[in-house]
């Protein structure tokens, strides 16, 4: 199960690395996106998948999963969640006052 | 007692949240924020005296054990932190009360200059590395809305890639803890440093820690990713560029000096020695080369963060007591210094209207206080005797001398010459010469705006002619930080 999860977080990271590259304002927001779902995988992931009841205590059962890596996505999710809707309203800003989504056309300093 | 170590986090918490209720009353607003930032100072001030007198002192949140709740630690290094990032925020705040526009401060400008504080005093004394994180975002959310703070065009641009850069190292960052927590089962930073000398050496250990340093060094503007600083920090008002420049960089440098002598020491031959110098070599030069080619004020100073960074790291990566105590002292100074030398720019761009060198000139003859302030700063980054420059960079180039470390230390001896070369461009472009603002700009009274960052040059003069103490100072520093067992046993309690 770890090794399908690895190669589906790998695949996940390709396509956010590729969208991280591209030239319009809107994909490499989306890329955040993606990348941290691939992150946030990758953190349940690693801490082993093993079969166990959900961390209830009134499951009783033999063996629970590891709640800790679940406490820590859980807070990355909620940072994830703010940074991006940040993200969001400042492409859509910068969109409005350039004129563009293209990233190309965003470079230079302040005096050309 | 203990409660002490976490006030420096609660207690910019409260008053930044206060001060949103506050947004509407300007002089309200700065009376607070004022008070505030002056409490804080001497609290840290205090808390530095205490740990220096009595040791280490941490602090177990929830009481629960050290390995399972989070713990706050607050030994030496730490502290002195703690003391620099108040100092420089609390002179940034008092400019900025001159410079800051209503409009920006209408619009929650104090409320994020606390949050920011939060974040960082919070990554200087955490022992968890997930509590890291969390305090790295905070930080950095922070830092986002400030350094888009206004609007203009320009900003917008840069800023929108310093978040991308920003979000992907954050991405990173959990990705070495996921790592780190499949292999040691713990993230308590006392623990860990345990388990990893346990497990000897293994090579995915090396994996983990160069990744990192590569999360490190894109939030502490390492080559080779260094690329977005320059221009991101030239968007903001001086008093954020100062505050930006003084502190959130050497939050980067305290989390690498944090990790690399504490939970990974366990190689040091191939991760200090070897990766850590190499880097910190070609930090300094192309640092400074890239400073030496520019034109503009703000610019040439962004450049020399990076190469000054370089010499931080380059006292890790030699890691003997004397080129780490090098380091350290090395960091009060060029909190100290840069910041001045920030807030000197914003000066200077107040007076004449621009930051490009090749429209100024003459500010020697209509505002000497000014020039004279900038020359003793300038001088005392470049390395000159009496000032503090010179005896933070002597110790760590002398060590690397000691640890046969030619190459890194001539290139350190380099990049002192040359930035002595671009901070006497910058005076004899911006003071020398010609005076090309008008009669009006000449008459400007500036007493206001240099009397807040008096007390740096004031403190860069002292540093240089009481470097005795301050050097023994950090010489204890350095030797706690490089015997982790003490760090560790008292986190533990063993």
């Amino acid at each position: 199960m770890e090794i399908l999860m690895s190669i589906m977080i790998g695949i996940v990271f390709t396509v956010s690395i590729y969208l991280f590259l591209s030239r319009s304002l809107l994909r490499v927001t989306l890329a955040t996106l993606l990348m941290s779902h691939g992150v946030h995988l990758l953190l349940l992931t690693m801490s082993g998948l093993q079969r166990g009841a959900s961390p209830f205590l009134n499951f009783q059962a033999d063996a629970y999963t590891d709640p800790l890596p679940q406490a820590l996505v859980l807070t990355a999710i909620v940072i994830s969640f703010g940074v991006t809707s940040l993200l969001l309203v400042m492409a859509y800003r910068t969109f409005k006052v350039h004129n563009t989504d293209d990233l190309d056309e965003l470079r230079g300093s302040a005096d050309e | 007692m203990n409660n002490l170590v976490i006030l420096p986090i609660i207690f910019p918490f409260v008053i930044g949240a206060v001060l949103i209720l506050l947004t509407k009353h300007h002089k309200l607003q700065r009376i607070v924020s004022g008070i505030s930032a002056l409490v804080l100072l001497a609290i840290s001030i205090y808390l530095a005296v205490v740990v220096y007198q009595d040791g280490l002192i941490v602090l177990e949140l929830g009481n629960w054990p050290a390995p399972f709740g989070i713990v706050m630690v607050a030994d030496l290094l730490s502290t002195l932190m703690v003391l620099l990032s108040t100092l420089v925020s609390t002179v940034c705040l008092f400019f900025a009360f001159k410079t800051i526009s209503p409009e920006r401060e209408k619009f929650y400008f104090y409320p994020l200059y606390f949050f920011l504080l939060i974040g960082v005093n919070g990554a200087f004394l955490t022992g968890d590395l997930f509590n890291l994180f969390v305090f790295f975002e905070v930080m950095l959310i922070a830092s986002y809305a400030l350094i888009v703070h206004g609007g203009t065009s320009y900003q917008l641009r840069e800023s929108f890639k310093y978040v991308i850069i920003n979000v992907f190292a954050s991405a990173l960052f959990i990705v070495a803890i996921a790592w780190t927590y499949s292999i040691t089962g713990t993230l308590n930073m006392a623990h860990l440093a345990e388990r990893v000398a346990e497990l000897e050496q293994s090579g995915v250990l090396n994996v983990v820690a160069i990744l990192f340093l590569i999360v490190f060094a894109m939030k502490g503007a390492l080559f080779p990713l260094y690329f977005w600083l320059p221009r991101s920090y030239y968007g903001p008002p001086a008093a954020i560029a100062a505050l930006f420049g003084g502190l959130l960089t050497k939050v980067g440098i305290y989390a690498i000096i944090r990790t690399f002598t504490l939970i990974f020491n366990h190689d040091p031959g191939y991760t200090h020695k070897g990766i850590i110098v190499t880097i910190a070599g070609f930090t300094m030069l192309f640092g400074v080369l890239g400073a030496v080619s520019q034109f503009d004020f703000k610019r040439i100073l962004s450049y020399h963060i990076i190469s000054q960074v370089g010499y931080m790291v380059m006292g890790l990566g030699i890691f003997t007591p004397l080129a780490v105590a090098g380091a350290i002292y090395y960091i009060a100074h060029h909190m100290i210094v840069k910041t001045a030398l920030f807030l000197f720019a914003g000066v200077a761009q107040r007076v004449t209207g621009t930051t490009d060198l090749k429209q100024m000139g003459g500010l020697l003859k209509t505002h000497p206080v000014l020039a004279w302030m900038f020359f003793i700063t300038a001088i005392s980054l470049a390395g000159i005797p009496p000032l503090s420059g010179f005896f933070s960079k002597f110790p760590i180039i002398l060590a690397g001398f000691e640890e046969a470390q030619y190459v890194i230390s001539g290139v350190a001896l380099l990049v002192g010459l040359l930035t002595l070369f671009s901070m006497m461009k910058i005076f004899s472009y911006a003071f020398w010469g010609e005076q090309k603002h008008t009669e009006e700009q000449a008459r400007l009274p500036i007493g206001k705006l240099l009397l807040p960052i008096a007390p740096l040059v004031a403190l860069t003069i002292i540093l240089g002619f009481a470097a005795e103490p301050m050097f023994v100072y950090s010489l204890e520093v350095a030797e706690q930080i490089m015997d982790p067992s003490i760090y560790i046993e008292s986190v533990l309690k063993e």
